[in-house]
Formats: C-alpha cells, sequence, structure tokens
C-alpha cells in the first residue's frame, strides 16, 4: 500500500526525521492561509498523488506570495496528474502540500528497503540525489552505496559512517544522517514498511539535513496488523476495479488490452496474458480467481471483466485439480446466465475430469467456445475479440 | 529414487485441525503418505483423521519422530509455527500458508541460518514424490512416477508441467514447489543440484517468474553445473513493471527481475525456454529422445 507525501512527512516527524514545515490542505483559501502560518519567502505546492515524476509534469510549484499559493493550488485540485508512473488516465489531485521551502545547498538520495537475494534489510545512498535512482543505478553504478543490515546486530554506526564518508558529510552532519538511518529503520520494522525513500535528502543553508520528499510503501501482507496505517489508505488513488476485486478475494489488475483474462492461479493468470500477447493479442487484466475456486468468484470475477468497456473476448483458462473441471464448467455456464454477455467467451479447462468439463461447455450457448488446449484457447481469443454472436 | 521425499517419510501436520489441515491431510491419507500425527495447541492428547494429536512439535517429534512437517496455519501464526518445527529438530519443513509478512520471514531466515532444517515455501504447493509421498495442496491424480524433476514458484504452472509430462508418459521423479513469496526457502539451485545428483531424475524443468534474480543464479549453476536436460518456462512478459502480479513475489522494481533478463539468462546457459506454458512437456520430451 502507499501513502501520500504529506501522510509520509508525518510518520517521518513521529520518528525524528527532519522535514521542512508544511501544511497539507485541500482549498484554495486555505493554501494562503497556510502559507501566512508558515511565514517565509517562498512555498513549494505540490500535489499529492500516489505517484513519482511529479515535479516534471507541474505537479510541484513555487509560490512566491500568499496570493499565488491560494491560485497555484487552485489550479492544481481537481485536476488529474498524469506523471511516467501513474499511466494515462492520471491521478486525481484532492490535496496540495503547502510546504516551506529550503535554500538547497547539495541534494543526496537515501532509502531502505528489503534486499531479495541477501534477504537483509539494506540501506541505498547516492550524491547524485533529486534524480532517478533507476537511471543512476544504470549509468553510473559506482555512485550507489549499499549497506546491509545484519538482523541479529541491528544497524551499526560505522554503516553510517560508511554512507556520510561516500557522501562527503562532515562533523555533525555525521550524527544527523545517523539519527535518520535509526529512525528509517524504525519507522520500517515497527510499521512492516517494505520501502522508504528519501529523495531528494538535501543539506540547506545552515549545513542541516533534511527530507524534502518522502515515500512510503507498507507490505500488504502485514496491513493487518497497523490499524494506523490502514486508516492511512486513500482509495480515490488507487484503481476502482483493483480494491473491487479484493473484496471478493480476488486479484485483479487492469491492463489496457482488450482480452479479458480469467485464470486460476497467478502464475497460469500471467502465463495466459503472456499467451494472448504471443498470439498476436493484447491481454485487457490480470485475474487470479484463486485455488479453490467457487460459482460465486467466477460470477464476481466475470463482472469486473465485462464491466472494462474496451473488453471484446473473454479467455478463461482453468486447471482443475483438486477442484474438478465439470464442477468449474457448471460454475461457469450458472455465471453467465447471471451475466448475459454476448462477449465470446473461450474455455480451456484442463486437469481432473476436464473431459466432462468441456461436453459441458460444447453448444451450451452461441457465444461459449471450448478450448481443446491452450494455444488453441488463446489463438481463438484473438480471432473472435470483437466477433459478433 | 526421487529427492528429498519417498515412500519411508514420516510426515506431521501443523495446523492439524484447521478446515485447510483436516482437507488436505486427508487427501495427502488417501494418497498414501504416511502422515503420523499433527499438531494443534490446545487439542493434545485428542484424535483427528484416526492420528494423535499433541499440543506442541516437540511432543509430536518424541513421539513420533517424523521427517518432515507441512504448516496450513494462518499467516500470522507461520513464522512461529515454522520456528517451532525447526526448535524440534524436524529437518523438512514444508510452509504452505500464503500471506506471511516479509519481516517474519526475514527473521526466520536469520534464525535458520545455523541450522540445517530445510524450508520449502511459504506460499507454496508443497512437494510430491508421484505414488509414494504428498505434502501439500497438489492434485495427487495428475501425477505419474517417472523421470523428470521439475521445480517451480508457481502452483497451477507446476500442475500444468506436471499433466504434460505425465501425458508424454516421462512421468514425474519428484516435484517441488518452491513458493511465491520474495522471502522464501529452498530456491531453484537448491532443488535443481538435487536433481542433478537423482539418478532416478533424467531431465529438468523448471518455471520461473518476474522478480528477483533467482532463475539468472539458477541460469549461472546450470551453465556450470547440470549435464541434465532442462526445459524453462518464465511467465511475466506482459506484467506492468511496479505491479505485484498476485504471487508477493512477482513485482519488476527498478529495472531488475524481468522476464526477458531471466529468459535470456537461461538461453546462454544452454536452457531450453519455451514461449509457451503448453510447450513444457513435449520440449522435454524431445531432448529426452535426442539426448
Amino acid at each position: 500500500m502507499n501513502i501520500h507525501e504529506f501522510q509520509a512527512k508525518q510518520l517521518f516527524r513521529d520518528y525524528l526525521i527532519p522535514v521542512p514545515d508544511s501544511i497539507v490542505v485541500t482549498t484554495a483559501d486555505a493554501a494562503s492561509t497556510a502559507a501566512q502560518t508558515l511565514a517565509g519567502d517562498s512555498w513549494a505546492i505540490k500535489a499529492q498523488v500516489h505517484a513519482g515524476g511529479r515535479g516534471k509534469v507541474g505537479g510541484v510549484k513555487i509560490a512566491q506570495t500568499a496570493v499565488a499559493a491560494s491560485e497555484l493550488t487552485a489550479a492544481m485540485l481537481g485536476q488529474r496528474l498524469v506523471t511516467k508512473q501513474t499511466g494515462t488516465e492520471g491521478l486525481p489531485i484532492n490535496s496540495v502540500l503547502v510546504e516551506k521551502t529550503s535554500d538547497i545547498k547539495r541534494e543526496f538520495y537515501l532509502s531502505l528497503l528489503v534486499d531479495r537475494q541477501k534477504e537483509k534489510l539494506c540501506f541505498i545512498a547516492s550524491a547524485s540525489g533529486g534524480m532517478d535512482i533507476e537511471a543512476v543505478a544504470e549509468q553510473n553504478p559506482e555512485k550507489i552505496i549499499s549497506v546491509f543490515i545484519n538482523p541479529a546486530a541491528g544497524l551499526q554506526p560505522y554503516q553510517c559512517r560508511q554512507i556520510a564518508f561516500a557522501l562527503s558529510l562532515q562533523g555533525l552532519q555525521i550524527k544527523a544522517l545517523h539519527s535518520i538511518m535509526s529512525g528509517m529503520l524504525r519507522l520500517l520494522l515497527d510499521k512492516d514498511a517494505s520501502q522508504i525513500e528519501i529523495n531528494p535528502l538535501v543539506e540547506i543553508a545552515d549545513d542541516s539535513l533534511i527530507a524534502l520528499d518522502a515515500k512510503i510503501n507498507f507490505d500488504d501482507n502485514a496491513l493487518a496488523l497497523h490499524k494506523d496505517i490502514t486508516a492511512l489508505r486513500d482509495t480515490t488513488q488507487e484503481d476502482e476495479k483493483e480494491n473491487k476485486a479484493k473484496q471478493f478475494d480476488l486479484s485483479y489488475i487492469t491492463l489496457d488490452g482488450n482480452i479479458g483474462c480469467m485464470v486460476n492461479g497467478a502464475g497460469l493468470a500471467m502465463a495466459t496474458m503472456d499467451l494472448v500477447k504471443l498470439k498476436g493479442g493484447t491481454p485487457a487484466n490480470f485475474l487470479d480467481v484463486g485455488g479453490g475456486t467457487n460459482i460465486e468468484k467466477v460470477t464476481e470475477a466475470f463482472k469486473l471483466i465485462v464491466s472494462d468497456k474496451n473488453v471484446q473476448a473473454v479467455l478463461v483458462n482453468i486447471f482443475g485439480g483438486i477442484v474438478h473441471c465439470d464442477v468449474i464448467a457448471q460454475g461457469i455456464l450458472g455465471a453467465l446466465q447471471q451475466i448475459k454477455t454476448n462477449l465470446p467467451v473461450i474455455v480451456r479447462l484442463e486437469g481432473t475430469h476436464a473431459e466432462e468439463g468441456r461436453l459441458l461447455l460444447q453448444g451450451a450457448a452461441p457465444n461459449i467456445f471450448s478450448a481443446d488446449n491452450l494455444d488453441h484457447g488463446a489463438e481463438q481469443a484473438v480471432s473472435l475479440a470483437g466477433a459478433r454472436l | 529414487m526421487s529427492i528429498l521425499i519417498d515412500e519411508h517419510t514420516k510426515v506431521i501436520c501443523q495446523g492439524f485441525t484447521g478446515k485447510q489441515g483436516t482437507f488436505h491431510s486427508q487427501h495427502a491419507l488417501n494418497y498414501g503418505t504416511k502422515l503420523v500425527a499433527g499438531v494443534t495447541p490446545g487439542r493434545g492428547g485428542s484424535e483427528h483423521l484416526g492420528l494423535p494429536v499433541f499440543d506442541t512439535v516437540q511432543q509430536a517429534y518424541a513421539i513420533t519422530k517424523p521427517d518432515a512437517s507441512v504448516i496450513y496455519v494462518p499467516p500470522f501464526f507461520a513464522a512461529d509455527a515454522i520456528l517451532e518445527a525447526v526448535d524440534a529438530d524436524i529437518k523438512l519443513i514444508i510452509c504452505i500458508t500464503e500471506g506471511i509478512p516479509v519481516l517474519q520471514m526475514l527473521r526466520v531466515k536469520a534464525a535458520m541460518a545455523t541450522s540445517d532444517a530445510l524450508l520449502i515455501g511459504p506460499n507454496c504447493p508443497g512437494i510430491i514424490t508421484p505414488e509414494a509421498c504428498k505434502i501439500g495442496i497438489m492434485p495427487g491424480s495428475i501425477h505419474l512416477p517417472g523421470s523428470i524433476g521439475i521445480v517451480s514458484r508457481s502452483g497451477t504452472l507446476t500442475y500444468e508441467a506436471v499433466h504434460q509430462t505425465t501425458q508424454q508418459g516421462l512421468g514425474q521423479s519428484t516435484c517441488v514447489g518452491i513458493g511465491g513469496d520474495p522471502i522464501h526457502g529452498m530456491n531453484f539451485i537448491d532443488v535443481i543440484s538435487r536433481f542433478q545428483a537423482d539418478d532416478s531424475t533424467q531431465g529438468i524443468i523448471m518455471v520461473g517468474e518476474i522478480g528477483g534474480g533467482e532463475e539468472e543464479e539458477a541460469a549461472e549453476y546450470i551453465k556450470n553445473h547440470v549435464t541434465k536436460p532442462v526445459v524453462a518456462y518464465i511467465t511475466g512478459l506482459t506484467a506492468p513493471a511496479g505491479k505485484r502480479m498476485g504471487h508477493a513475489g512477482a513485482i519488476v522494481t527498478g529495472g531488475k527481475g524481468t522476464a526477458e533478463g531471466k529468459v535470456s539468462a537461461l538461453k546462454a546457459a544452454g536452457v531450453e525456454v519455451v514461449n509457451s506454458p503448453s510447450k513444457m512437456g513435449i520440449a522435454m520430451k524431445e531432448l529426452i529422445s535426442n539426448g
């Protein structure tokens, strides 16, 4: 789960990670008041959306007066911000952070995440702050410093010094970095965050270090343990269909193609998308109905798929194991009776009682096609997409 | 013969009296698995499915001396269950549970670093040696005793590989689902090295997916250490970056863990990489026939 910058910065304050003074607002009037309350000469007006890359597309503006703060906020609120991370639809700007600007001397990158290969928590730092860290890693891997945390010993002062000296920090800054890193680690462990990113961490005029931006992701598997974090969820920033799917214990991801896919098992669901592409089509979604699937889930899954206006054919791909294929076929027919769709539905059943399942589907309705095998099913879905039946 | 488990393997079940534990234990018993006991705290001394129930794994171990334990407890109790099995000296632990927080698995792996116990999973279908021992949620009926070792991060894709090798008449020596979580127990190399050393395994099918770097590491290992034919299928070519595709571990982050990268690493290692999940069995049949 993602949260907004202003929420992440509040968590930073709780963990003594320094951030600029700021006030989150949802009206233009409040922005002007916020600027006056914060005082200072200028303010950053920052669109609060769950995506990076805001600066490049007008999601961060500088106001020199309280009036400008109000005007810039008015121009942002209610708009959708499209960044390279959002897709073409963009995300709605429902709130704006008014933040006192800082006199920046240097910018750094600092993050904490789980390294899968080493199976340890890892701090990543770079002197090239404010930039896309993936690009830095690609072009100048030597500029990236990684420090792994021993789970028994925890973060050691020497590890903070390693990063501090690599970033050419001096004197009190070294202690300050230690404090920031300790705060990040405690925050991640306390709240089951999966990643904390400060990009940029900046050195300001008085040589102190502050987190100019803040991004935190949380482990979905641990959310039930943290009511305070779940309360920060903003569903306006999430895909409506994906959230609806979660209510029915379905795993769904919206894509931009025209072949709807319904599959049991995450691996097979991805494989089905790949196969649709291989046969010249484009998948409209990823959808895993789970191993022990039933008629309710299949019905909800069909509803989700056909609610996508781009879908022109539905490919159902089920490997029946402990749940037999004939039972699944009955479930599919039951669901289709409720949904009443004219879209071509191509069903590939394999596994236990596959033959019985196929027989049930054959000729059951003019828009239902029983595929002999997986490749055939994908081919049929691609060729029947858009057909009027 | 097989790897890790055979017809002599004695198994206990943690979370035995729960819905999942009961359902899959019954299937395992029907399949002929030597399930000898179960553990459910607070239910010790009772009987379930005709088997004794113990309060702790330690008690179950003292009486029944199992070789393996299978875990069907809910996600927030699973890390505890794994460590309880490790502490009781069980050497093979299979955790089926999906949804364990990553930080809990990091602690489990760190705690297991000094133990010689092997962990399969979590978030996996389990392990089976056909007609000898079934530990997990896979449908027993699609398997056939035979010569192909299968290792996979995905449940249903394992079943596809099993079904196809059964149809081709090749059968399976052992099938291991290593699970779809980012932090998990045995990896591709741990399993493939055992298949390479196992006399009854003539070919290896590996099923990988986006996320992490284990397929790339396996490719390097295969290039240097594996002489048996290997067929691989990697899924997730069309998965958008930054999105978790069902499995907690199936995500491309920072341009790393792409399907393309894994496919090219495996091809460079001489592995036969198929582009459709329906071709795993036939590709293996051809490699074995031409070998």
